[in-house]
């Protein structure tokens, strides 16, 4: 009886989360102009998505590349930075260690509208207007903390050892770096590089602070602008579905790796 | 080939993060106290605080705000408590796909989320305002409580329910005198992760009460966003730091570790 109650709660529950996105996903296919009216099944907003035809769809295309760009360079770089950074973090000691850990945790207890406000502040003061650079540069300041975060356990398993001995038997520390170093964090890194790409994609807050006034819009800001007017273009509705199967598919594949990562250690 | 000294020792590779950190994160902290205590003529000023307290507009959304944050985070204790004592008892449920599935809504577009959100509202021919506001935190937060719970509960010795039990604790009694006390700690990282980003929400309030209601964050958005009242923004940005601050400070930093704990 309590199993029943219990996996009952549990249902009903994921009934009421999975609701509004699966609503949307139904609407995603028929060709009607708003949610609740159903004009028969067609993925005419699919296909006038891809192919350019929506209302806005120089903007959403335009949109979507701009989304992905940014977060790919942010993810690369956050990568190498927060890796070394780790790399450099495990082996420091004391006060300084700690201090750095603090800092690092900073970002990811602030609030996205702090560090948008305080980096948009930064970039006045410096009198560097907003645009592609200064949207990368906070996407960065946001996404390196989860890389070092999650570099660091793969150092922590590692057997240090390992390093000193290819130092010992001539390596330059650019070679131990490579061969030794990169192949034993690489799981950690490759992590990192994932959830910063997610972080990047899904930001909203940051990105509306610092992407300046020249018109660069991701797909975040151009939903909130398009909300704004009031109502959501339909082609938006094929685009969440398709954002919601990648996060999915993404998600499943970090579980996969870090249940794999689990199983290797045991 | 001959390396540099300094790349030899390990710890030395931090400083280029370092000098990152202290540029794009220390420095622009300061910065929002710096212009809060200026004037538009870059002059000192006390003007914006007294401005906040003075000017019923920002005061009374700020207290609306912290009224809603707080509804909003009891609202998710209720019901993502028992999803995460469910969730987190083997005997129920197996294997990690149902976790996953709570906490997928954590990486979907928080906006996507509360236009969906107006969409099952539009659906179901429910008008929007406060209930759909409440709703929709809740709803976009409730991951945040489900999942350190989650942890906190799965990391508990399963010994001291045996314990409990064979000393003669009825299921009522071990729950209350042996889960409930250590899961604190993912309560209060579940509180810090959904009780400030409501507060400073912006935008969602927006779409979620067709703009009849408004949170502290869309009042710091406004001000920010032009350049004459940007100084008295980050007044507000500083007021919200303040809370930031005493909230981490009474919770004492628990919630830092949980954030990344899905990796």
């Amino acid at each position: 009886m309590k199993k029943i109650l219990s996996k009952a709660y549990l249902y009903l529950l994921l009934l009421v989360i999975y609701a509004p996105i699966a609503i949307i996903i139904l609407y995603s296919f028929t060709d009607s102009k708003s949610i609740g009216q159903w004009k028969g099944f067609s993925f005419n907003l699919y296909t006038s998505l891809f192919r350019g035809e929506a209302q806005h769809a120089a903007t959403i295309s335009s949109a979507i590349t701009n989304t992905l760009i940014i977060a790919v360079i942010a993810a690369a770089i956050s990568t190498i930075l927060g890796s070394i950074a780790a790399v450099g973090i495990y082996n420091m000691r004391g006060k300084s260690r700690q201090a750095i850990q603090f800092t690092n945790n900073i970002p990811m207890i602030n609030p996205d509208i702090i560090t948008g406000i305080s980096l948009f502040l930064l970039f006045v003061s410096l009198g560097i207007s907003g645009g592609y650079v200064t949207v990368v540069l906070a996407h960065i300041t946001f996404c390196t903390p989860y890389v070092v975060l999650s570099v660091m356990p793969r150092l922590r398993q590692m057997n240090s050892n390992i390093y000193e001995a290819a130092l010992d038997l001539g390596a330059t520390p650019s070679q131990a770096f490579f061969k030794v170093l990169v192949p034993e964090i690489r799981p950690g890194m490759i992590s990192g590089f994932i959830l910063a790409f997610t972080l990047s994609i899904d930001d909203f807050a940051v990105t509306l602070f610092t992407k300046g006034s020249n018109g660069l819009e991701t797909l975040s800001t151009y939903i909130y602008a398009d909300a704004r007017k009031g109502g959501l273009t339909p082609e938006l509705r094929a685009l969440v579905s398709i954002i919601f199967f990648t996060v999915l598919i993404l998600l499943i594949i970090i579980n996969i790796r870090s249940s794999r990562m689990e199983k290797g250690n045991r | 080939m001959k390396s540099p000294v300094f790349l030899m020792k390990r710890s030395n590779w931090a400083i280029p993060y370092a000098l990152f950190l202290a540029l794009f994160v220390v420095i622009p902290l300061f910065l929002i106290a710096v212009y809060a205590f200026r004037n538009t003529s870059g002059g000192f000023t006390l003007a914006n605080f007294t401005k906040f307290f003075t000017q019923s507009e920002a005061l009374n959304t700020f207290i609306y705000s912290i009224g809603i944050a707080l509804v909003t985070t009891g609202v998710c204790i209720l019901v993502g408590y028992p999803a995460a004592y469910i969730l987190s008892n083997s005997e129920l449920t197996k294997g990690r796909a149902l976790v996953i599935l709570f906490i997928l809504p954590m990486w979907i577009n928080i906006l996507m989320r509360s236009l969906a959100t107006v969409a099952l509202f539009d659906f179901m021919h429910i008008k929007l305002g406060e209930g759909a506001l409440i709703f929709g935190l809740s709803y976009d937060f409730l991951p945040f409580m489900i999942y350190p719970i989650y942890n906190t509960i799965l990391k508990i010795d399963k010994s001291y329910l045996e314990a409990a039990r064979d000393l003669g604790a009825t299921r009522f009694q071990s729950f209350t005198h042996v889960i409930l006390p250590l899961s604190v700690p993912g309560i209060v990282s579940g509180i810090l992760m959904v009780f400030l980003p409501t507060i400073s929400t912006f935008a969602i309030s927006e779409i979620l009460t067709l703009n009849t209601k408004r949170l502290f964050g869309s009042i710091i958005q406004d001000n920010m966003m032009m350049s004459d009242t940007m100084n008295y923004g980050a007044a507000l940005s500083l007021v919200m730091l303040v809370i930031i601050g005493i909230t981490t400070v009474l919770t004492g930093d628990k919630g830092s570790s949980d954030q990344t704990a899905l990796i």
